[in-house]
């Protein structure tokens, strides 16, 4: 087969070059083994539609899963202003019913977890990403990645949908829990959970085919040299978190199947003999506590498939602005990948009090704290890559050391609700709302904010501002650490997730002047969102040019011949790489970074180690 | 100002305000005081960790800041470091994990003399129900429940004969005396809970869940529903009365029977056959 291929013209083109490369030294330093596979053929829009709608091109589509995902995501924030309404100051909003809260509630949860974070870090950064930082000119199935879009925008639209139908969209929490969520007695327990179940079903469809396309690409389309230990960790990352998704992601989508089948045909999956207004219902013999594992076994996934992308992308920024290699890489990549395998094993820990046999709390409160040690890893490994480096306080670092308190803020809480005797008396409290919002909503927004700020040069060009950056960090990390750090205190005075009112029960009324503050601090945080908006739209217009690679970075995304790059990303030639992505500040070197395609002939009285 | 100034504050006030929070968490009022144990082991041990770790990142911001000349140092990884750094998060967390089991399989291990109160929830609202002298429960199934049973007792079971029937949303609990909740549920998931007694445990339609707890402060308490149930969730309270042996002997005296149930509803039926003939 290779053979064959060697004899392809471009591949000869390639290879000769590499040969004769080199500025003097012995060119066999430089030796990359030849293409395995020959060049891929893509389909070149050639009008509006082809070019920007049904787009083929992955950045098109990851920029066209951003801009949706961060429409959800303020639909998802304006829910939020409203459920913090009615906590801080009931009765101001005159329209909210305990109906409209819960949908309010559940419409916020489902839309942040999944159409926000979930399609953003994949869809959004993964299409952009992957292909220019594996050295591929595009997914390997272009025509699949454009379907997986439009799966999503329709997925979205049935989501948005039940927001229009008779009962409202569900209000049975976003974690669906049978029974309740089918029956009356709950909002939206009629069209609406069937078009949530629905939407979820074509999320995870159209996920698949983007998956699909990422793990692929990723394992079959990287370019000469890059071989997996020389991948940007943010690449890790994502490929990672879809390995993840694509395993966690079926038991979604049987349960919304199992439970579409037990409202619409009257099945009993998760439905027990049941009574309700004096009548026994026509269930009988299901397990409620069946889906809440099916659900888990996703849910507890989904964490890391947020959290995952995250780390990858906060490594490298971290590195890039720092001007230093990201300490332990290999540790790392295996700390990525060991989280991903732990994060099957762990899903019962959100269930300690759910009535599952008890004896399973000790299996999953040692699994969840065996996982800690190389979430830790990764922590020490990102404060260890500041140590001794020439860190620059711009906005997108701002973001990283943002990211890393709230991280750790976050993930120190879930040492608390997963040992499982600590969990009993938090769970269903306020605490689990604080803990989950400051770890997988606060601190992967962090790093979402500090990716935008730092690919914004490469999208689009030019810089975004840097004062404005500046404002919208600082008011969304102090007003988000200030909703969510005091919010722990809630559950520790029992305060339970959940309710529309509280009334004048004794330990919480104590708390009404900060569920005043937390909801003030809740407004400003989600203006502040609006201050980016405004950045992009100015920068478009008069923003400063950004030039090729202005970060001065090493990986391949900046390296492409023409800024924002084109379709097919690399001219006529694909990159060929000679190391790994972090040669920053290497001694001897010239400048403060070594490209990843910079050849060794060219850096042999350098101090490089790792190739 | 330098940005490390605002990240320090900000841990700094993290800190203050843990130590000076007015919010915090009620008396324990059960035998769970080594639940709060273990969560202040882990605000020192996690605690701990989260300041070290963001004042060494603080650190480094102020002596590590940008400067034209100077030039990172350049390490890719460094064995040693990173093994004590992984040996010592693993004793930390095994630090934490330890006591939590030994507590948990306390919670899980119900001691014998525990009085058992079958705890009935629905759409949305408690009742309870306790065994008679002899000091068991009659079995239950959710479709005998009607309005001469209300907690769906089975006739022919004898344990059920003298079950003492609560229906209000208020318990009394005596002091000292071990109680083994056991949670039903007739509708959807609910879960008894109340802040001061410190446990948990979802109700579940389907099966018996069960948790204990020992009552060691006299007192009135509020019980909250701690998992969502449908629209009447936050409304759905209930109250624990926990009293000193005599008062609660006395409180016990009033409750009704299953039996004193089944012949009253049997002395109305005949009562209104006499009226119909008349």
């Amino acid at each position: 087969m290779s053979e064959d291929f060697n004899d392809n013209k471009t591949i000869q083109a390639q290879s000769s070059e590499t040969i004769s490369g080199g500025s003097g030294a012995s060119p066999d330093m430089d030796y990359v083994r030849p293409a395995e596979v020959g060049d891929q053929d893509l389909y070149h829009g050639h009008s509006f539609i082809t070019k920007w709608i049904f787009c083929q091109d992955a950045k098109v589509i990851g920029v066209q899963y951003f801009l949706l995902a961060t429409f959800t995501g303020i639909i998802g924030l304006i829910l939020s202003w409203l459920m913090r309404l009615q906590l801080g100051f009931p009765g101001a909003a005159g329209f909210m019913t305990a109906e409209h809260y819960y949908q309010f509630v559940t419409m916020h949860g489902m839309i942040m977890v999944v159409y926000f974070l979930t399609a953003l870090f994949l869809g959004g950064f993964g299409n952009y990403l992957i292909p220019l930082m594996v050295g591929a000119r595009d997914m390997v199935f272009p025509y699949l990645n454009m379907v997986s879009f439009w799966m999503f925008f329709i997925a979205v639209g049935v989501l948005l949908a039940s927001f229009f139908v008779p009962g409202g969209p569900t209000g049975a929490g976003w974690t669906l829990y049978p029974p309740q969520t089918i029956l009356e007695g709950t909002p939206g327990s009629g069209m609406g959970i069937l078009l949530m179940c629905l939407s979820l079903i074509l999320f995870v469809a159209g996920f698949t085919m983007g998956g699909l396309n990422y793990l692929i690409t990723v394992l079959q389309a990287r370019t000469r040299g890059m071989t997996l230990m020389r991948m940007p960790l943010t690449v890790w990352g994502i490929f990672t978190a879809t390995v993840l998704a694509m395993l966690a992601f079926p038991a979604l989508l049987v349960g919304a199947l199992m439970m579409s089948l037990d409202k619409v045909l009257g099945t009993s999956f998760f439905m027990p003999t049941i009574l309700k207004a004096g009548e026994v219902l026509e269930y009988g013999g299901g397990s409620p506590i069946l889906f809440q594992h099916l659900f888990w076994f996703f849910g507890h996934p989904e964490v890391y498939i947020v959290a995952l992308p995250a780390f990858g992308i906060i490594s490298d920024l971290i590195s890039v602005h720092s001007r230093k290699n990201i300490f332990g890489y290999r540790m790392m990549v295996w700390a990525i990948v060991g989280i991903g395998g732990l994060s099957f094993f762990v899903w019962a820990h959100h269930m300690y009090v759910s009535g599952m046999n008890p004896w399973f709390g000790f299996f999953f409160a040692t699994t969840t704290l065996i996982i800690a040690v190389p979430t830790a890893m990764k922590v020490y490994n990102w404060i260890l890559t500041l140590w001794r480096g020439n860190i620059r306080m711009n906005t997108v670092m701002l973001w990283c050391l943002g990211f890393i308190v709230t991280f750790v803020n976050g993930g120190i809480t879930g040492i608390f609700l997963g040992n499982v005797t600590v969990d009993v008396p938090l769970s269903d409290t306020y605490f689990v709302i604080a803990h989950f919002h400051m770890v997988m909503g606060i601190a992967p927004l962090m790093v979402i904010m500090g990716a935008v700020y730092h690919w914004f040069p490469l999208v689009a060009g030019r810089f975004l501002d840097e004062k404005l950056g500046k404002w919208h960090f600082w008011t969304t990390f102090l007003g988000a650490y200030s909703i969510y750090f005091p919010m722990h205190y809630l559950g520790f005075i029992g305060v339970p997730r959940r309710y529309f009112e509280m009334y004048d029960s004794p330990y919480v009324t104590s708390a009404t002047g900060m569920n005043e503050f937390i909801s003030l601090a809740a407004f400003l945080v989600g203006a502040a969102q609006f201050i980016l908006i405004f950045n992009i739209i100015k920068t478009l217009k008069t923003g400063k040019p950004a030039g090729s690679n202005p970060w001065k970075a090493c990986s391949l995304e900046w390296l492409t011949p023409t800024v924002p790059p084109e379709h097919g990303n690399w001219g006529d030639r694909l990159p060929v790489v000679h190391r790994w992505a972090y040669d920053y500040s290497v001694p001897g070197a010239k400048e403060d970074f070594i490209t990843q395609t910079t050849p060794p002939s060219e850096v042999a009285d350098t101090g490089v180690e790792k190739t | 100002m330098h940005p490390g100034i605002i990240f320090f504050l900000v841990i700094l006030g993290s800190v203050l305000f843990h130590i000076f929070t007015p919010w915090y968490w009620t008396d324990v009022a059960s035998n769970w005081g080594g639940m709060d144990d273990t969560i202040t082991l882990t605000f020192w041990v996690g605690g701990g960790v989260f300041v070290a770790v963001c004042l060494f990142m603080v650190y480094c911001v102020f002596k590590f800041s940008y400067k034209e000349d100077r030039k990172a140092e350049y390490k890719p990884e460094d064995k040693k470091l990173e093994k004590i750094l992984t040996w010592a998060t693993t004793l930390g967390v095994i630090a934490l994990l330890a006591p939590g089991l030994v507590i948990w399989n306390q919670y899980i291990t119900v001691p014998k003399n525990a009085l058992q109160i079958d705890v009935m929830a629905w759409q949305w609202g408690w009742q309870y129900r306790l065994p008679g002298k002899d000091g068991k429960l009659g079995t239950t199934q959710i479709t005998n429940i009607n309005e001469n049973n209300p907690f769906g007792i089975n006739l022919d079971d004898p344990y059920g004969k003298d079950d003492v029937m609560v229906q209000t949303d208020v318990l009394n609990l005596e002091n000292n005396k071990p109680v083994k909740i056991l949670l039903r549920s007739v509708d959807v998931l609910h879960n008894w809970y109340v802040p001061q007694f410190r446990a948990k445990m979802d109700a579940v339609p389907g099966i018996v869940t069960y948790y204990w707890f020992e009552p060691n402060k006299t007192g009135e308490y509020e019980v909250l529903c701690a998992e969502y149930c449908g629209v009447g969730h936050y409304a759905m309270r209930g109250r624990v009365i926990v009293q000193d042996n005599q008062d609660y002997e006395n409180w016990m005296q009033e409750q009704e029977t299953f039996s004193d149930l089944v012949a009253k509803q049997k002395a109305l039926e005949v009562e209104k056959t006499k009226l119909a003939k008349k």
